[in-house]
């Protein structure tokens, strides 16, 4: 096969050309890389994050739902009408459902049927992390926070059976028409995967405290590093009396409540 | 391949049989295309019960599946040649469950094109993980016999000698699968009605009373439509194991419903009185679950009492009655059961919806198709060897 000079110089030149935008496009992708890969500088660093929620505050107004709309909007989860069919990250439960060895026929009049804020508890021995067959749901071994991949998600439900609290929440259907408004920030989820709270893990990596804790006009929410002696959350759990859900379950929750 | 040109020749009634299943079947795989695009929102399923009709049939199923090695420990470990005959329809009877087991778990998959994931990301903590492992091991195991040992049948000289360790694996084998399910359910710390040891060994038992059941019966069938016939002896002795593992299994319900009322533990009472009289008004399993329990001293009655045993009419209803019982147990009570009240004491009702049922139904008959193919070309293979 020949081909002439004005032939063969035009394939030259757009090998070249491509070549020049190949190589400007591989600059662009490693840019945008490290700017995925390489951590904040601000980053909040903590070795075991907890939460402890002050529940005499948090009552000071029942109707208050700041926390759960922060939450909601933030991370774009639906909201949909059918309860059978929730997605909830952070909500509220009567507090004998939260803790149901507490008979609520005995309790205070100041909790008996009073709603408490319930979420992931990030356990330390989280039986979700256990069953998963995909690794899709993870404990961090930098703080402790349980993590979940939606991309990895098979959506076979066994961590909501294995979770005790009722902390995760399946996407029954497409949760994109029931979102009023889209984070950009934050991926949407689809059909078919499982989803709960994850401590704000994308906030703390920019050095911001999760978005409830952040909404909360009362201070109700304290969120700290319990692995830290000198921590706000390691000092309310010294110095007070606290409820965890279901410690008996061996899961180590690490949501704290000052009753 | 694997004599499958003996499954295309049939008569008028094993054409239309066929046809029936595969409308039964393209029912059903309809339905599961809207579900594939609507997502599991088109099953009763919800946030408080995750799992329903499918994974029930998956717990069923295995048990049918495991239940072959009631007919191959007895003719390979114990060389009881009577059941010579009946030993390949027991281990077709386990292949087509198993693949059954498998479409019911993919069915209630909500991501099922990441299937492949639970394989890419191995991981050995995870219970599914290992009933991945031991479901397909099985399936292999069970093929492998099959298709040696009816290869060696078909050219009338004795089956390799390296079949035989592999059989003899299966036998294990064939238990690990159903106590690897029901560690799938024993293992979780907010579910007190599965977290039981005896859960294996309930999984057994019943397992051992109605595959058996429905292998007397698949005889009786063969019998009546076709030449072939098994013979009364291996029916009878299929039908006295029926007979212990049902009354074991009952003796296990029976321990489990003592220590949970004398305890008197709340949180482990409250599943089974969801189950048997309702909770908080809701109660849509009870007559299920009394049917069941009926059903299951209806059939002790019919099977412990031998005249009634060694009749074969009455036998075929006690083997009917077991198998619907267990079905109930299992199919129905045992999953929904353990999910109301929900570990935040919500008691949420659940009903499978018509396209759940129906790709349920749709999955029954891809396993019936197996199994009418499988036994044709056995029974095939035999008339050849007999002509």
């Amino acid at each position: 096969m020949s081909i002439d000079r004005k032939t063969f110089l035009r394939i030259t030149g757009c090998g070249l050309a491509a070549a020049l935008a190949g190589s400007k496009i591989a600059g662009l992708i490693a840019e945008a890389q490290d700017e995925l890969t390489t951590p904040d500088p601000a980053a909040l660093k903590g070795r075991r994050w907890a939460m402890v929620i002050d529940t005499k505050k948090c009552l000071k107004d029942e109707g208050c739902d700041k926390c759960i709309q922060a939450c909601h909007r933030v991370h774009n989860v639906p909201e949909i009408a059918d309860a059978r069919r929730e997605v909830k990250w952070i909500w509220k439960e009567p507090f004998e459902h939260a803790f149901p060895a507490h008979d609520p026929e005995h309790l205070p009049e100041a909790l008996a049927g009073r709603p408490v804020l319930v979420f992931c508890n990030h356990c330390d021995a989280p039986p979700c992390v256990r069953v998963c067959p995909t690794k899709a749901t993870w404990k961090r071994a930098s703080d402790g926070v349980v993590m979940m991949d939606w991309h990895r998600c098979i959506g076979c439900r066994y961590c909501v059976a294995a979770c005790p609290y009722g902390s995760r929440s399946f996407n029954w259907s497409d949760p994109r028409p029931h979102l009023v408004q889209i984070n950009g920030a934050y991926p949407t989820r689809t059909k078919g995967v499982v989803e709960k709270c994850t401590f704000c893990d994308e906030r703390l990596a920019r050095g911001q405290l999760p978005a409830c804790v952040e909404a909360c006009t009362e201070k109700a929410l304290i969120f700290g590093d319990l692995a830290d002696p000198g921590s706000e959350v390691r000092r309310l759990v010294r110095e007070n009396f606290t409820l965890r859900r279901k410690p008996e379950l061996g899961t180590a929750p690490q949501v704290f409540y000052l009753i | 391949m694997f004599m499958f040109e003996k499954a295309v020749v049939g008569g008028r009634r094993y054409w239309s049989w066929l046809g029936v299943l595969a409308a039964v079947i393209a029912l059903g795989f309809a339905s599961y295309l809207r579900q594939l695009d609507q997502g599991l929102a088109i099953t009763g399923l919800s946030r408080d019960v995750t799992w329903g009709l499918y994974i029930a049939q998956f717990t069923f199923l295995v048990g049918v599946a495991a239940s072959a090695v009631m007919v191959v420990l007895p003719y390979y470990l114990h060389n009881y040649k009577v059941f010579g005959k009946v030993t390949i329809l027991g281990e077709f009877l386990a292949i087509s469950a198993v693949t059954m087991c498998m479409l019911f778990i993919l069915v209630d998959m909500g991501q099922p094109a990441r299937v492949l994931n639970v394989i890419l990301h191995p991981t050995p903590n995870s219970i599914m993980f290992w009933d991945m492992v031991s479901l397909s091991g099985y399936l292999v195991l069970n093929a492998v016999i099959a298709l040696v040992t009816l290869t060696a049948e078909r050219k009338g000289i004795a089956p390799p000698g390296w079949i035989k360790p592999v059989i003899l694996i299966s036998i294990p084998w064939a238990i690990s699968i159903h106590t690897v399910t029901a560690f799938l359910y024993n293992g979780l710390p907010g579910r007190s009605f599965w977290l039981t040891a005896l859960l294996a060994p309930r999984f057994l038992a019943s397992a051992f009373s109605a595959g058996p059941a429905l292998l007397i019966l698949l005889c009786m069938i063969l019998r009546r439509f076709t030449w072939f016939d098994v013979g009364r002896e291996p029916i009878q002795k299929l039908a006295l194991i029926v007979t212990y593992a049902m009354v074991v299994n009952v003796f296990f319900v029976l321990m489990e419903l003592f220590t949970v009322f004398y305890s008197g533990i709340p949180e482990h009472q409250e599943h089974f009185k969801y189950l048997f009289v309702g909770l908080e008004g809701h109660g849509s399993l009870v007559p299920w679950m009394w049917t069941s329990v009926l059903l299951a001293v209806a059939s002790l009655v019919l099977l412990l009492v031998p005249r009634f045993r060694h009749d074969e009419k009455i036998l075929a209803v006690a083997c009917v009655t077991v198998f619907l019982s267990l079905w109930i147990d299992k199919g129905i009570g045992l999953i929904v059961g353990g999910f109301v009240p929900s570990p935040l004491g919500a008691v949420t009702e659940y009903a499978p919806t018509l396209p759940e049922i129906s790709i349920a139904l749709g999955i029954w008959a891809v396993g019936f198709l197996m199994i009418t193919v499988f036994y044709k070309i056995t029974l095939s293979v035999r008339e050849y060897l007999g002509a």
